[in-house]
Order: structure tokens, then C-alpha cells, then sequence
């Protein structure tokens, strides 16, 4: 019983993070299962000129597939999409990518606010957002409409994060489900199931 | 909060009062710049920004230009601009005449730095540089040839990046906190309102570029508008797009051949 209540099912399942994130994603993608029935996207600040390394640094630590995201890919189940440097990233209603070159939102292109909310319009309940470490306030509001939306809500406990800032912030400004560290992060993740 | 309905009904406006044909782009991204809008001019309701869209000609310009997106920079992505000037220029300069269209140039930022680039390749007297948006606003921007002062630093590094090696302090006069650049390079640009939704072509083009406009279409408009870039190519022409849009999956495809890992693509048959 308890366990149905947490294991909804998801369709997408959002990352977003900012300075000190970086860490966390390398030790938590090779514990993701070989095949995730949904999919992954992964909104991070970075430079803009650190292109295609930071998708090839993913890649050669799952066996799932990492790519930068196109201009209208299709959103498929089993895949880890990564946000390009310098656009914001937005989901359209046929489930498709759709990229935004217009201002900075938090100082950020891509913006995880940006992603989050427009996916959550899309995904409704079917959704998870999970918020890294980070030291600005980018992400809050777009956990807060994955809430909303009825979606779950999860953020890096921020006693273990390098910039405790970012979860520590959504934690104030918005509900979030669950709380936890990045031994937990994997565990949690693995347990969903796609639509 | 503003529905997908609204958002329909608000398009419909534009397109019947207007002739202003939104329906065919992203709407994920249209949507946010409505939002935006509303948030902006502290508009209490959405049914209020309609009825200013739909009541008041001088507010359209302000939403045309607020919804439309234009955010660009000089040479952006200096690799792009490198294969520019190292593989599309020496083959153009063989041409008696070259026509280059930047299509959807927003404020200008792009169709200067092309100038630039024909200047130091000895093309620009002979070239013309045809600058086109649905926006009229921005394109007064192109007309000024000015630019704020405070981006040259990083527009100078992206030059050098590219592969400029002059110094790129001497194109322009700095004034009051802008930057005007040389009417050298104005005077070759040809500026004029041009709508990639419902405008045709005008001119057979050496170049064209439309950086970042694409992402803002759905896929079928995408097909219209490449279409409309073949018909506008000479044989051998070169069309250019942003750096995570693509020709692939389009009705063109197979018209055209990819020149190396920019996105600049030949145009073969």
C-alpha cells in the first residue's frame, strides 16, 4: 500500500542543477537502471562553450543513451536528454523539444525554471522534478508548478550539497515530496515506472 | 493564468484584424512571451491584454516586438563564423556579384558582422546584404548601425575567435556609451519588413542566413520556410541556421549537402 502511493508513474523525470551539481550527476547516472521506462532531461548551468564534452562525459558513465537535445526531437522514454548550452529548453504539447533563445530568466540560459514549468503544463501528474545543488534560486518556482500539477517533487538534501542554496531555497518557497541524498537518489529514481 | 484556448482566440485576432499569422509557431515558447507580456505591462487579466491587442493598432507594434524574440549577438558561435570566412567566402569571391539575405536579422548584430567579414575579405564592394524581420522596430536598430557599448568586449573577443586579426575597435565610434559602426558597412546593407510566414521570395540569393528564427516555428512551418529558402538559393548557394536547428527529417533535405560540423549546408541540385 505505501508503496503504490510513492511509485507513481512518471513519464518524465527533470533534473535541474547549478554549481557543485555536477558531482552529484556523474555518481548518479551510473546507478540508474540500464532501462528507464520514461524519460530523463537534464537542465544544468553551464558555459556556453562546453558543448558536446558534457554529454560525452555522461554517456561513457551509463549505458543509456545521452544526447543534446535538437530543435523538435521527440521525447522518448528510455533516454537521458541534456539541455544545450545558451537556449532554454521547452516541451511542446505533441511531446516534442522545443528550444528558446530569448532572455536570460535567473541569470541562466538554459533556465531550470523555464524547463520545469512549461513541462509541467504538458506532463501534469506524470512528472518528477528533482533540484541539485546550485547557489541562486533558479528552479523553485518550476518545482512549485510540477507541484501543482500534481507532479512529485524531490530536491538534493542540502546538508550534502556543495552550494546548499538552491534545495535550500525550494525547501522554503515551495512543497517538495521528498528530501534526499545522492546514495538515495538512484534508489528512488530506479522504482518509478513509465506510463 | 492563460489557457491554450486564450491563447487560440488572441491568435485568431491577429491574424483577422492584423494579417499577423502566429498560429504556426512553438507554442510552448509563444505562450511563455504572452505571459511574459501580461506580467510586463501588468495587464490584471489576460481578457484585458486581448481587448488592448484587439482595440489599439499602437499597442501591436509593442507586442509583436515583445513577443517575438530579439536577443542576438556579433559573431556568435566564432566557429560558425570561421568556416564563414575560411569555406563559403573564397568560394562566393569567385561570383562577379553576391547577394547574402539574413532572414529574421531582429536588431542587425549578424548582418554587421557579415559586413565585417566581406570587408576583410575584399568582398564587400561588390556584395549586398539584404536584411530582413517581420519586426519594424528592430530593423529601425539595423538602420542606426548602433549597438551598446558595453557588449563590444565580448563581441571583440568573439571576433578574434573567428578569426578576425584586425583590431575590432576600428569599426566602430564609441559616443555616449555606444557603439556606431562604420557607414561603410551600412551602405551595403538593404533593410525591409519581410514575414517568413506569408511573405515570398524577392530576390535569388549567393547566402542566406537565418540563425535561431527556425526554433520558433512548429515543424510544418519549418518545411514552408526551408522551402522558401531553396526557391530564394541559386544553384550552388549556401544556407546557414543555428547552431541546434537542422535541415534533417525537412521536404529540402536531400537538395542540399552539410559543408562540415557547422550548420551551413550546399545546395546540390
Amino acid at each position: 500500500m505505501e508503496e503504490n502511493s510513492v511509485r507513481k508513474t512518471v513519464d518524465l523525470f527533470l533534473i535541474g542543477g547549478s554549481a557543485g551539481s555536477l558531482q552529484v550527476l556523474f555518481s548518479l547516472v551510473p546507478q540508474l537502471s540500464a532501462s528507464l521506462s520514461f524519460a530523463m532531461v537534464i537542465v544544468l548551468h553551464r558555459g556556453n562553450f562546453s558543448d558536446s564534452s558534457l554529454s560525452d562525459l555522461l554517456s561513457s558513465k551509463t549505458p543509456l543513451p545521452v544526447r543534446e537535445v535538437e530543435d523538435k526531437d521527440p521525447v522518448q522514454p528510455g533516454n537521458i536528454y541534456l539541455a544545450p548550452a545558451d537556449y532554454h529548453l521547452l516541451i511542446e504539447r505533441e511531446r516534442t523539444f522545443s528550444l528558446d533563445y530569448s532572455e536570460k530568466i535567473n541569470f541562466s540560459r538554459p533556465s531550470i525554471d523555464v524547463t520545469f514549468e512549461s513541462a509541467a503544463e504538458i506532463y501534469k501528474s506524470s512528472l518528477a522534478g528533482l533540484l541539485l545543488s546550485g547557489a541562486n534560486d533558479d528552479g523553485t518556482k518550476g518545482l512549485g508548478k510540477i507541484k501543482s500539477a500534481g507532479g512529485i517533487t524531490i530536491v538534493q538534501d542540502p546538508e550534502t550539497a556543495q552550494m546548499p542554496f538552491m534545495p535550500h531555497h525550494a525547501i522554503h518557497h515551495t512543497l517538495v515530496d521528498h528530501v534526499l541524498n545522492v546514495r538515495e537518489m538512484a534508489g528512488f529514481i530506479n522504482a518509478l515506472h513509465g506510463g | 493564468m492563460i489557457d491554450d484556448e486564450d491563447v487560440d482566440l488572441l491568435l485568431t485576432d491577429l491574424l483577422d484584424i492584423y494579417g499577423y499569422d502566429f498560429t504556426s509557431y512553438s507554442r510552448a515558447s509563444l505562450k511563455r512571451r504572452i505571459v511574459r507580456l501580461c506580467t510586463l505591462d501588468k495587464f490584471p487579466s489576460f481578457a484585458e491584454l486581448r481587448y488592448k491587442v484587439r482595440s489599439d493598432p499602437g499597442y501591436l507594434k509593442r507586442f509583436v516586438e515583445e513577443v517575438t524574440v530579439n536577443v542576438t549577438e556579433m559573431f556568435r558561435d566564432p566557429p560558425f563564423y570561421r568556416s564563414l570566412r575560411d569555406d563559403v567566402l573564397p568560394v562566393l569571391a569567385t561570383k562577379p556579384f553576391i547577394r547574402i539575405w539574413h532572414a529574421g536579422c531582429s536588431t542587425g548584430e549578424e548582418v554587421f558582422s557579415m559586413a565585417i567579414l566581406l570587408k576583410e575579405a575584399n568582398l564587400l564592394r561588390k556584395s549586398l546584404l539584404y536584411a530582413t524581420d517581420l519586426n519594424p522596430g528592430v530593423l529601425d536598430k539595423v538602420r542606426k548601425g548602433i549597438f551598446a557599448l558595453n557588449y563590444m568586449k565580448q563581441y571583440s573577443e568573439s571576433y578574434i575567435a573567428s578569426g578576425g586579426t584586425h583590431d575590432f575597435s576600428q569599426y566602430y565610434t564609441a559616443n555616449y556609451g555606444q557603439a556606431k559602426f562604420d557607414h561603410e558597412l551600412s551602405e551595403k546593407i538593404i533593410i525591409s519588413t519581410h514575414n517568413l510566414v506569408s511573405d515570398s521570395s524577392f530576390n535569388e540569393f549567393d547566402l542566406i542566413l537565418c540563425r535561431n528564427v527556425l526554433i520558433y516555428f512548429d515543424k510544418d512551418l519549418q518545411d514552408r520556410v526551408l522551402k522558401l529558402f531553396d526557391e530564394s538559393l541559386s544553384p550552388l548557394g549556401y544556407l546557414a541556421l543555428g547552431t541546434k536547428e537542422t535541415l534533417k527529417f525537412s521536404a529540402v533535405q536531400h537538395k542540399f549537402q552539410q559543408l562540415n560540423r557547422e550548420k551551413i549546408w550546399k545546395k546540390i541540385v
